[in-house]
């Protein structure tokens, strides 16, 4: 069996009593639009932050890409290949949208110094400006490029979350909850945008809206209480029965 | 159009900015040549004190403001550069060329130690770990008899400085000048390039940075090191002022002083370090002269400031020249 581009195995973590994770094992291969669902406090945010590099796991190990980056800091894991956004929205307030991406941007350059320059003028440097907008435009925020981020509402927010993530160009994509309180028109935007990202990068989805998961997802994965209780195509996790009981709520009589 | 008008909006406001740090650089470097004609020359000398403070509270606010890290150790690398130019001297090394480059490197040196390991930690241990390590190299040199011990170390003249004469004082204030201008200068550069904009960046939302791929910890111990490079140079101006390298220096209320000098001049703020080393001097100078009790006058009056202009002096000021500029 060839290995995938990530590779959980035994992966738990807990947090004084409680186990968030236990021994949590996927494969998620290159290409793949993967959608991770389970109810509130299931742990699928303590899971994207053990793959992220944000905490470590208890146990367990984290392969990507062939690499063990279990131990391996956000920062090298990000220059490997796999970015993350949040559930919670994560960017610079006090900046402006084109800044926000612009740092992400030159978070990528390794051309002499990288970021260690301290002379020449960062916003008259068209590559990384240019760049920036690009991605901004990709989100649907053009003409937003001057904007104080704090100032964006709530679902452009969002958007430009993403678009931060995106300009770090990564292989492996961490999505956690990417419309949590949109609008529906910004919802179905963010859902045509991961439509068309899912076709050039891995992706890993968190999301409790159903429609948007079976319509994106190749695979899903069904995390309860910590555990992964099952692994599978839309359409059998959709009628298995243990999902629809602690997932859905039914009773399967 | 919009982007068109705000582009030259903000190209004449920087046009603005370039000329008052022009003229504020012209009335200083007139300010020796007016106090002799006036009969102070003393005050010469306290000027150039006046510049030394300013450019060491410079490092610190770029540390502290700039880098968003509360450090209380400044006075190792202020004192380590001090010590460095009469430890020199006393070898017989007296050329500036040689000795003040070697001050600053020896500081950047110290400030790279101490920064790798303090910034391990953050918040109230950074400010411990920091005060802790400038206190250990402070009882290292007064128990050190060789370099003067209590007593500190005095240098037999000023550095030699190519054909100019430090020993005089409106010549060692120019000198002063011209190296504290350089500093702002650079650190204007810096605030704009790549690396300010990633330090500004690391300030606001360090772990977002760690996410976008930045080592932050890399980052921030360049920002200590600059930092401290520049007390270091502070620290062989200190020494050939007044031609003593004292253990004082690198005492930590001497850290204490420099961390008020940054606070009530403006966290953050490029003329900060200045403003506040100006304000403070300025204000012992003045208290001292009339009451005894300057130390309690003076803690109402940083008081007055903190209540008055919360944001420092350097914002203070800088508020009432654009509301100027907004009225005509
Ligand atoms: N840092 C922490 N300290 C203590 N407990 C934590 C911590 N982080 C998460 N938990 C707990 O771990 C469990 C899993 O939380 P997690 O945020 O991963 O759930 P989730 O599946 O993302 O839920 P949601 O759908 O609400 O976002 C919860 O019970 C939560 O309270
Ligand atoms: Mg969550």
């Amino acid at each position: 069996m060839t290995e995938g581009l990530l590779e959980i195995a035994g992966v738990s973590r807990h947090f004084g009593g409680l186990r968030a994770l236990s021994e949590v094992s996927l494969s998620v291969p290159e290409g793949e639009v993967h959608a991770l669902i389970g109810p509130n406090g299931a742990g699928k945010t303590t899971l994207i932050h053990q793959l992220s590099g944000a905490q470590t796991p208890d146990a367990g190990t984290i392969r990507f890409a062939g690499e063990d980056v279990t131990r391996l800091p956000m920062h090298t894991r990000v220059a490997r290949g796999i970015a993350r956004s949040w559930q919670v929205t994560n960017v610079f307030t006090r900046l402006s949208a084109l800044d926000n991406v612009a740092l992400a941007v030159q978070g990528r350059q390794r051309d002499w110094g990288g970021s260690f320059r301290f002379w020449a003028a960062v916003d008259k440097e068209r590559a990384i400006v240019d760049e920036a907008a690009m991605w901004l435009a990709e989100v649907g925020l053009a003409g937003r490029e001057r904007s104080i981020a704090g100032s964006l509402a709530h679902g452009e927010q969002r958007q430009l979350e993403l678009a931060l993530a995106l300009a770090t160009r990564p292989r492996l994509l961490l999505l956690d909850e990417p419309m949590a309180g949109m609008g529906p028109e910004e919802s179905e935007r963010v859902v045509e945008l991961i439509e068309r990202l899912g076709r050039k990068v891995t992706l890993l989805l968190v999301e409790h809206d159903m429609d948007a998961v079976f319509r994106l997802a190749d695979r899903i994965s069904v995390l309860v209480g910590g555990r992964l209780i099952c692994t599978g195509l839309p359409d059998d996790v959709r009628v298995h029965p243990e999902v629809r009981k602690a997932y859905l709520g039914e009773d399967v009589a | 159009m919009a982007g068109v008008g705000m582009k030259s909006a903000l190209y004449r406001q920087s046009a603005r900015r370039r000329g008052l740090a022009v003229a504020a650089l012209v009335a200083l470097a007139a300010l020796p040549l007016l106090l002799q004609a006036i009969g102070q020359d003393f005050y010469v000398s306290f000027a150039a004190r006046l510049l030394i403070f300013a450019l060491a509270a410079t490092g610190l606010n770029f540390i502290v403001g700039f880098g968003g890290m509360v450090a209380f150790g400044h006075a190792a690398f202020f004192g380590a550069g001090a010590y460095t130019v009469a430890i020199l001297a006393q070898h017989g090394v007296t050329s500036a060329f040689v000795a003040w480059p070697a001050a600053a490197g020896l500081a950047a040196l110290l400030a790279l130690g101490i920064g790798a390991v303090s910034l391990r930690t953050r918040g109230v241990y950074f400010i411990m770990i920091t005060l802790a390590f400038a206190q250990m190299i402070y009882y290292l040199f007064i128990s050190l008899k060789t370099w003067g011990g209590d007593d500190g170390l005095s240098l037999p003249a000023r550095s030699g400085f190519g054909p100019l004469h430090l020993g005089d004082d409106a010549v060692f204030y120019w000198v002063v000048l011209a190296c504290l201008a350089a500093v702002l200068f650079l650190l204007d550069r810096i605030a704009h390039a790549r690396f300010g904009r990633v330090l500004q960046a690391i300030r606001e939302n360090e772990s977002r940075m760690e996410a976008l791929g930045y080592p932050v910890a890399a980052y921030q111990l360049a920002c200590f090191v600059i930092g401290g490079t520049l007390a270091g140079l502070a620290g062989a101006l200190i020494a050939n002022h007044g031609l003593l390298a004292s253990p004082n220096l690198l005492h930590w209320t001497q850290s204490g002083t420099l961390l008020v000098m940054v606070i009530v001049g403006g966290v953050g703020a490029l003329y900060g370090g200045f403003a506040g080393a100006l304000t403070l001097l300025l204000l012992e100078e003045a208290l001292a002269a009339v009451t005894g009790h300057w130390h309690v006058a003076l803690g109402l009056l940083l008081l007055g400031v903190v209540f008055y202009a919360p944001r420092g002096v350097a914002a203070y000021l800088h508020g009432l020249v654009t509301r100027r500029q907004n009225d005509d």
